[in-house]
């Protein structure tokens, strides 16, 4: 008898402590893909904010930012999602049309964003240039702009990824067009003969470059730090452009019918703290979006000074992004 | 036959209606969804008609050079025995069930500027080779397609009783003449169905045809709804244009079906195939340097994958193999579902012998192929998000859908070979009164045997290493191995991505080659 009702009293305590963890509050949060990946940020995130927040954070995933972007329009209003995290500012205007997001009503503090920030639906949580990795050993000449690019020798290939259905792509495009305006055809006219292919996505693009496919691959200036960090591998650099750098925002907002408002605001304050600050460089291989005490990790290079940053307002990059995206078609085209 | 004619509802028809309702749904009625999603009209842009012309084009050439180049292969394949014969079919499957991004990277590792070709080339003083651009587009399709042309002749061959060929040995046949009173009628009804068939796989391709293709004059209907989604979030254009690739998709099905030609064969009694007619040593000499130019072109880049992939293996942990049982099941599942789905349209083709409701019944299984993968997994999204968790669906899902994509290629293999049942023994069996779950085991079942291990064999395999579909239900805690592999390559881990890779070529091919092999091993 003793024993049937200690088993009774064990069972009653393992049913309560199933339903108070079924009690915690589910945080969902929309990310894209190598984010929430095992070798991305998430799952430390995950771990940290999960140990003050009472809560279960649960990530869901998509492509990348447009895709993700995509995906939250397609879930509209009835979207379970509460925050979403890893659009960027290329694409924040078209979030904020869509009317799905709410101020985060935060003021971000020891910012490092160059150009500081002002958006009420969104906050930056990283952010890098766009840049072409070269291979050290293999290059020899390396331009240092895009008309140099341009009058490189035939046999100098680029491997670049496609606007349209890439995150770094519709940043290329955007570079060009913030460096050179209406002479934007004609640089890429000077480009065409360099480009070897046009990649669906930056993984694509990254493996052609890394297999010996092509000289020199559009990504991140950061991407050299992690194979030196990770690979102990030195030999990769970033081309440094006169014209300045484009620079990727990446941001997350509230969505305004998240089911967990409270939370998500939560989430959003402690994605501004140095804890999860300090995760971003050696995962996301991308630069913090504050200033974090023990500075950037060894082996990530300084970034370039913010007055060689280029960037289009969200509203301009809106704008320009059809017209831009025409001009390089027909000039790729021919 | 009286009786059966009078039986105008049968089980074989329901299922068949069934079937056929499922896949209809699967594509056509996603589309509608999509189109219901709207908030824009559904129209066409100047840059649509641009990729409508790029994609017929290159879709027409590469068919036709797989399939001109499969007639020698398959011939040679058919009429020589030698040592590793069965492993070279099995191998030659490879190509077709190579995910995108693998079979890519394994081709440009040897037709690529930094490839083998290049390599040698520029050792001699040459430039290397440039594939990028139309080639490039051809040079990747045909890489994928040929091995599939080649099978489905390979079995048009092998439906030939070797009496047959004893019959025109007797009669002191040369080759020519066996060509003409044997071959030529068989190639006349498997290729416009394989032609159909691999036309269509090159007209919805995507990502192969923009990175061989060398940019944006390579843009397919497939990458214009890719944009139509992604870029410009206007689903009413998507609609659109997945309309546009039905209309060419049941264009080439109805052509296709016209112009085969299926004659009724005599049942095979004797198993071993012997041609008299071609022992000379130029036409040996003739196949033997065909095959092997052949298995060099296709298993050279998949060498390439294999060398790559195996610095890769060790850096791997235990998720792969998760990612690897989950990709299994969901590969088996999808297999069998295929194979119930092209058994239940393909007995409803045969019931109703000749006319339009045979013919509905074929097209239908077509319709798939011509699906845009982007439009079936968003329909699906819009359908299934209010009423459940989409990553909670994502396995199902990617089962059932790989299972519709895969039903053309089933439909292809086993339907000859049931027609060919019921054309030398349906009156034998009409006369015994057999008919149901009898007539099937009896008749059908040992003729279209090799065909149905093919069909699941490929369906398994496809459903191996495709992506595509399951983007918007990927469950970041349950990757499927393709998933895997990508954000592996997504996360810089470009050398355990290769040794995925290899993973998963070697486990898409051992369960084709399993299949197939029970398949084969009947005859």
């Amino acid at each position: 008898m003793f024993r049937i009702s200690l088993m009774a009293a064990g069972l009653a305590l393992t049913l309560a402590g199933a339903s108070m963890a079924a009690e915690k509050p589910v945080l969902n949060v929309y990310t894209y893909d190598s984010f929430a990946s095992d070798w991305g940020p998430g799952p430390k995130v995950e771990k940290a904010f999960e140990a003050i927040c009472d809560c279960d954070l649960k990530f869901t995933t998509a492509g990348d930012g447009a895709a993700l972007l995509a995906r939250v329009q397609l879930e509209g209003k009835r979207s379970r999602a509460d925050v979403v995290l890893g659009l960027d500012t290329n694409l924040t205007a078209r979030a904020a049309a869509s009317g799905l997001f709410a101020p985060h009503g935060i003021t971000p503090e020891n910012l490092a964003v160059p150009g500081g920030w002002n958006d009420p639906l969104f906050l930056p949580f990283d952010w890098g240039y766009f840049a072409f990795v070269y291979d050290k050993t293999k290059l020899g000449t390396v331009p240092h702009s895009f008309r140099e690019l341009a009058a490189a020798p035939d046999s100098l290939k680029i491997v670049i990824e496609d606007p349209r259905s890439s995150t770094p792509g519709l940043g290329l495009l955007l570079w060009v067009k913030a460096a050179y305006g209406d002479k934007a055809p004609e640089i890429w006219k000077g480009l065409a003969p360099h480009i070897l292919t046009v990649t669906k996505g930056w993984s694509e693009a990254y493996g052609m470059f890394l297999k010996g496919e092509a000289d020199m691959v559009l990504s991140y200036t950061t991407s050299p730090a992690y194979h030196l960090i990770a690979e102990n591998d030195n030999s990769k650099a970033a081309a440094i452009f006169d014209e300045g750098h484009y620079m990727q925002i990446e941001v997350a907002g509230k969505m305004a019918t998240a089911p967990h408002p409270d939370l998500a605001d939560k989430f959003l304050k402690f994605m501004m703290s140095e804890k999860f600050q300090s995760l971003i460089p050696t995962t996301n291989w991308m630069y913090p979006a504050v200033r974090l005490k023990e500075g950037l990790p060894k082996g990530f290079a300084a970034p370039i000074p913010a007055d060689k940053a280029l960037i289009l307002s969200p509203e301009q990059a809106l704008v320009a992004r059809d017209a831009a995206l025409a001009e390089w078609q027909s000039a790729l085209s021919k | 036959m009286a009786e059966r004619a009078e039986q105008v509802i049968t089980p074989a028809l329901v299922a068949g209606l069934g079937a056929a309702a499922l896949v209809a749904a699967l594509s056509l009625g996603t589309v509608a969804v999509v189109a219901g999603a709207a908030v824009s009209p559904m129209r066409l842009g100047a840059g649509d008609w641009a990729a409508l012309k790029f994609t017929l084009s290159q879709a027409l050439v590469s068919a036709a050079l797989s399939c001109a180049l499969a007639v020698p292969v398959a011939r040679a394949l058919a009429r020589r025995s030698f040592a590793g014969r069965g492993l070279l079919v099995t191998l030659l499957g490879a190509p077709f069930i190579l995910p995108v991004i693998v079979a890519v990277l394994g081709l440009l590792a040897v037709y690529g500027r930094g490839g083998l070709v290049s390599a040698v080339l520029v050792h001699f003083g040459y430039a290397p080779l440039s594939i990028y651009g139309f080639r490039g587009v051809v040079l990747a399709h045909v890489f994928f397609n040929l091995p599939l042309a080649t099978r489905l002749l390979l079995q048009g061959w092998q439906r030939v009783p070797a009496e047959h060929f004893r019959l025109a040995a007797q009669l002191g046949m040369t080759t020519r003449d066996i060509n003409r009173v044997i071959e030529r009628p068989i190639l006349r009804a498997v290729l416009p169905g394989a032609f159909a068939t691999i036309f269509l796989l090159c007209v919805t391709s995507f990502a192969v045809a923009l990175t061989l293709g060398g940019g944006p004059r390579a843009t397919t209907i497939e990458l214009a709804i890719y944009q139509a989604f992604r870029f410009d979030f206007d689903m009413g254009r998507a609609a659109a244009l997945a309309l546009m690739q039905f209309a060419i998709g049941a264009l080439a099905a109805v052509l296709a079906w016209r112009m085969a030609q299926t004659r009724a064969q005599d049942p095979q009694l004797a198993p071993e195939v012997h041609r008299w007619d071609c022992a000379g040593f130029p036409s040996r000499v003739a196949d033997s340097l065909g095959l092997l130019l052949v298995a060099l072109f296709l298993l050279l880049p998949l060498a390439m994958v294999l060398i790559d992939g195996l610095r890769g293996i060790a850096l791997l942990d235990g998720r792969v193999w998760l990612a690897l049982g989950r990709s299994v099941l969901v590969a088996l599942a999808s297999a069998v579902l295929t194979l119930l789905l092209a058994l239940a349209l393909g007995l409803a083709a045969v019931s109703r012998r000749q006319g339009a409701i045979a013919g509905g019944f074929e097209s239908i299984g077509f319709l798939s192929i011509a699906a845009s993968p982007m439009v079936i997994g968003t329909g699906l999204f819009i359908i299934l998000y209010p009423l459940v968790d989409p990553a909670s669906m994502a396995l199902p899902v990617t089962a059932l859908v790989n299972a519709a994509m895969s039903l053309p290629f089933a439909l292809r293999a086993t339907l000859p070979a049931l027609r060919q049942a019921e054309a030398t023994h349906g009156r034998l069996a009409d006369s015994l009164g057999l008919g149901g779950g009898m007539r099937f085991r009896l008749l059908h079942w040992p003729f279209i045997r090799p065909a149905a291990g093919f069909a699941t064999g490929l369906a398994a395999a496809l459903s191996m290493g495709d992506l595509g579909v399951v983007a918007l239900f990927a469950d970041p805690d349950a990757a499927t191995l393709p998933l895997y592999l990508y954000r592996l390559m997504g996360s810089y881990q470009m050398t355990a991505a290769s040794g995925a890779a290899l993973l998963l070529v070697a486990a898409s091919l051992a369960l084709f080659a399993v299949f197939d092999r029970w398949g084969r091993a009947a005859r």
